[in-house]
């Protein structure tokens, strides 16, 4: 392996403007001319608006235009759409309300946009912002999962009658009632999975513009995914055409879902842009971030695993109540449906599995995909059974997991997935090893001298990534195909530029595409430069979430490589007087084999391009794009374990240790792979210890609307972590990968939530297990004890 | 409005700005280095962290005016020509960044902590001082990998 080549920790290209501050984030990107955006938003959870006064704001200083939902709708400017369309248990289409960029009649949530203020400086917006005067009707509201369905429970939209979005199942529920009626031991947990806010460090932002001498529009903005963002402006919002409409996403400071989505601030921008004839631009507070960006989670589960007395699993049966909060957001309806249920039988031999979900609206913040997506609540809902089902049997945990491992593949689950590969005893054993297990009962009783309660959690886990196979998803009612795009373009000297339809937020493609690319042509590193995130540069792409950029991008890449090269090996033929079957490429030079002539990659893609001497009917240049469709998602599964030591005095939870081994297939570069590990189990030892949206259940405030009020994970929460990798090559896609940027966060909460249990020998605990909620379990239990 | 002086990265600069603009705006819009950054409103992340009279501070926290005739070190000004600061240079090798977006206001907060604690400043110390610092993307193993790295590296 060369000091670049794949599987080597090449150190990011990207990181230089990052560490020296040259990085260029939307905020700090300014157009000459440029006026400022302010949202005047809804302090009430659910109201009518009777009347919106816009006059003392529009009399402001500074003040360029305002503009109410009426102006908006007047313009025929579409509302924001979710792309997934889920059906009912009886066929029929989800139930979905309408969401206006601007609210009409009714705001439905602590937040809703209600009225734009644009005027010549960031000030005069936010003062007069202040001064339109909205009346509002206030309505009932209901903010809580479980209540949205009650019958005293607020209707929120006349098109979804009892708040339900859908009923939704799968799986063969008479099968799974047979198995639990002839089964010798049912486990049983009622589990809510903790609503989550984002929360990536750059909070969203937008620059719209618009050109009158070409009727074009340019957006600047910070999302994932540019072209979907602009293809949903254009053919469902109606701003612009595509070929009218240039959006830009510069560096993006950290996405993990919430910057998938179309949301209003940025689609108000550009429309508002065409009417003032000049750029808006508009930056988030964390404040409105709090209240704006889509939240994650946010599941009541009742959950059962049904077991023979040999602790053989037979079915599982699941129950869950998906809060989408007051609209439908992009990618909504997928997360609670095929992002999750799909994926509940874990890494098992389940023979049948039944799961039902309801979706409802309620006062709150939409919620979509926060990393992982539907898969975290699944793990949480199939490792918490797993782990309880073998304390309720006095079973190692280990050793259930093993009785009940696949072993097969590929193994057609009881829904709907298919999982190609895998080795999930090779990634237990060696987490085993990593932690030392073998001596987890001396540490156990070394704590405990010291007056501390040391708990551990496993959590062997499984997700669904590479997202996803296009004709499958439009099967299941997807909108969009989730293909990936690349263009290899080969410049006459030989450097290259790979421009992808992925987006880099953080994860360091720049680096891990260049590193591939160079490795498949043989040329240096420094001769490749990625390019993405622009859709005037850019062909079509559908972006980056769902760990899909190097199964999906990288595997487009890949396709264009190939392309490259064959047309390249054509041409050095021609040039070297050779049949094409006697070229050999590599190390970046062609050469005929069994001899000394050879011509190097520079020189050939030169000859290309000089077009002076090529073969009869191969066209000039050097430069090929490919399509890539994924034939299966891929698998990446593993074993992270978590110890614990609780201070019973205090309640408080500190991580001792923290083993991970996971399988991703091929990796390309193992530092960025292991920082995507780091950073996943971040977030998910965040949701098991620290972080949790509130929503007062009365007023439908936002209870935690700050970094003082939402606890974010600090460097002192968390310890070092212990990595390793088992490797089964993914068989679906050309590289061999299966994506590595969930894992964390799919796998860390229930290993948390398994461990802290263990600890204090309880069946169940809430998320987050804050000091204070550990206390009170430590309080009850010992109660229950002396009763 | 007055007018505020001061020294940034070596440079005297001056600006005509509102009392209430913020040293962080300052820098961001009238200065235009927008490495600083702002990632909150509670002074809680720590992403405009930047040194003023050699210690760090939240940027986001204090006026401009305050500031008058202060020395002010951003991370624009850290290295020194196309040499990185060892700082700068740990939090490459060791892949102590993702999106970039915490980093300057890490570094800066990084050069300090060094400042006080020496070059064999241990992890503990490191976890205990980042209190003021927020990242999402690398759950700070590898930044504290770096300030320990960086830390050294200043001290030889």
């Amino acid at each position: 392996m060369s000091e670049s080549g794949i599987g080597a920790p090449v150190r990011r290209t990207e990181d230089q403007r990052f560490v020296t501050g040259n990085g260029r984030y939307t905020d700090d990107i300014n157009v000459a001319h440029q006026t400022y955006a302010s949202f005047v938003l809804s302090p009430h959870a659910h109201a009518k608006i009777k009347s919106i006064d816009t006059k003392a704001a529009a009399a402001a200083p500074g003040v360029v235009a305002v503009f109410t939902g009426q102006d908006v709708a007047d313009a025929g400017i579409g509302g924001l759409i979710c792309g997934w369309t889920i059906h009912n248990k009886d066929g029929s289409p989800m139930q979905a309300g309408g969401h206006p960029a601007l609210a009409l009649d009714r705001v439905r949530y602590v937040g809703d946009h209600v009225a734009m203020v644009i005027a010549e400086t960031l000030a005069q917006a936010r003062a007069a912002a202040e001064l339109v005067a909205v009346d509002y009707d206030i309505l009932d509201s209901v903010v809580v999962t479980g209540k949205a369905k009650d019958k005293d429970a607020p209707q929120i939209h006349d098109e979804a009658p009892g708040n339900s979005v859908y009923d939704w199942a799968i799986g063969d529920k008479d099968a799974v009632d047979a198995a639990f009626k002839a089964a010798d031991h049912v486990t049983s947990l009622d589990l809510v999975n903790n609503r989550l806010v984002p929360n990536p460090m750059e909070p969203r932002a937008a620059i719209g513009d618009f050109d009158p001498g070409t009727g074009g529009y340019t957006l600047h903005t910070t999302s994932q995914n540019p072209h979907v963002a602009r293809l949903i402006m254009s053919a469902f919002l109606g701003l612009a055409p595509e070929h009218k409409l240039r959006v830009i996403a510069p560096d993006v400071g950290g996405g993990f879902g919430s910057k998938i989505f179309v949301y209003a601030e940025e689609t108000l921008c550009v429309w508002a842009a065409g009417k003032i004839a000049r750029p808006i631009k508009w930056t988030s507070s964390r404040a409105d971030a709090f209240l704006n960006d889509a939240h994650g989670r946010d599941h009541e589960t009742m959950a059962e695993l049904a077991l023979d007395k040999d602790g053989k699993m037979l079915a599982m049966r699941v129950k869950t109540v998906a809060n989408l909060g007051a609209y439908l957001s992009t990618f909504s309806s997928a997360v609670p449906t095929y992002l999750y249920a799909t994926l509940l039988s874990g890494q098992y031999n389940l023979p049948s599995i039944y799961c039902e979900v309801d979706a409802v609206y309620t006062n709150t913040a939409p919620v979509d995909a926060y990393r992982g997506a539907g898969r975290p609540e699944a793990c949480y809902v199939v490792e918490r059974l797993v782990e309880t089902a073998a304390r309720e049997l006095n079973l190692d945990p280990i050793e259930l997991r093993r009785r009940n491992f696949i072993a097969e593949f590929p193994h057609e689950t009881p829904v709907i997935m298919t999982y190609d590969t895998g080795d999930f005893g090779a990634s237990l054993d060696k987490a085993l090893e990593l932690g030392d297990y073998a001596d987890f009962g001396k540490r156990k009783a070394a704590s405990e001298s010291g007056g501390k309660l040391r708990g551990i959690g496993f959590s062997t886990y499984i997700e669904a990534c590479g997202i996803a196979p296009s004709a499958a998803v439009g099967s299941l009612g997807a909108g969009v195909g989730l293909w990936e795009s690349a263009e290899v373009r080969v410049n006459p000297t030989g450097n290259v530029e790979v421009l992808t339809g992925s987006h880099s937020h953080g994860q360091g493609h720049e680096t891990t595409f260049a590193q591939f690319t160079a490795a498949r042509l043989g040329i240096p590193m420094d001769q490749v430069s990625v390019v993405h995130g622009d859709t005037d540069k850019v062909q079509f792409g559908m972006g980056t979430y769902g760990s899909r950029s190097g199964a999906v991008g990288m595997s487009a890449i890949s396709k264009a490589v190939d392309k490259v090269i064959a047309k390249a090996t054509k041409v050095a033929a021609h040039l070297l007087e050779a049949s094409e079957g006697d070229i050999e490429f590599e190390n970046g030079s062609f050469s005929v084999k069994g001899t000394d002539k050879s011509l190097a990659f520079g020189e050939v893609s030169l000859a290309a391009y000089v077009a002076h001497n090529m073969p009869e009917g191969v066209e000039p240049g050097l430069k090929e794009g490919a399509f890539y469709d994924p034939a299966n998602f891929t698998f990446p599964a593993g074993c992270h374990i978590c110890e614990v030591e609780i201070d019973p005095e205090t309640g408080t939870t500190e991580i001792a240790s923290w083993v991970a081994v996971d399988d991703f297939g091929t990796i390309i570069n193992p530092m960025i792979v292991e920082g995507q590990v780091h950073g996943g189990i971040a977030q998910g030892v965040g949701q098991a210890l620290t972080e949790g949206a509130v929503y007062d259940a009365d007023t439908g405030q936002l209870l935690t609307g700050s970094f003082m009020d939402y606890c974010m994970p600090r460097a002192d929460d968390l310890p070092s972590f212990t990595l390793g990798f088992t490797e089964t090559v993914c068989p679906s896609n050309p590289i061999g990968v299966k994506g590595c940027g969930e894992a964390g966060a799919i796998a860390a909460p229930a290993a948390v939530i398994n461990a802290v249990t263990d600890a204090l020998n309880i069946k169940d605990i809430a998320m987050p297990a804050s000091p204070a909620t550990v206390w009170q379990a430590i309080q009850s239990s010992t109660k229950q004890a002396a009763e | 409005m007055p007018t505020v002086s001061m020294t940034v990265n070596g440079k005297s600069v001056s600006g005509e700005v509102p009392a209430n603009t913020l040293l962080v705006e300052f820098l961001r819009e009238t200065l235009g280095l927008t490495g600083t950054h702002v990632g909150c409103d509670t002074s809680q992340c720590g992403a405009c962290v930047v040194h003023v009279d050699g210690k760090a501070a939240k940027s986001c926290t204090r006026l401009a005016v305050q500031c008058e005739g202060a020395e002010v070190a951003t991370i624009e000004g850290l290295a020194n020509g196309a040499d990185l600061h060892p700082m700068q240079e740990a939090f490459r090798e060791n892949h102590g960044l993702q999106c970039g977006f915490c980093t300057p206001g890490m570094i800066m907060a990084a050069v300090d902590i060094a400042n006080r604690h020496g070059g064999k400043v241990d992890e503990e110390t490191i976890r205990h001082e980042l209190d003021g610092n927020i990242c999402r993307c690398t759950g700070y193993h590898n930044i504290v990998t770096a300030i320990a790295a960086g830390a050294a590296a200043m001290g030889k």
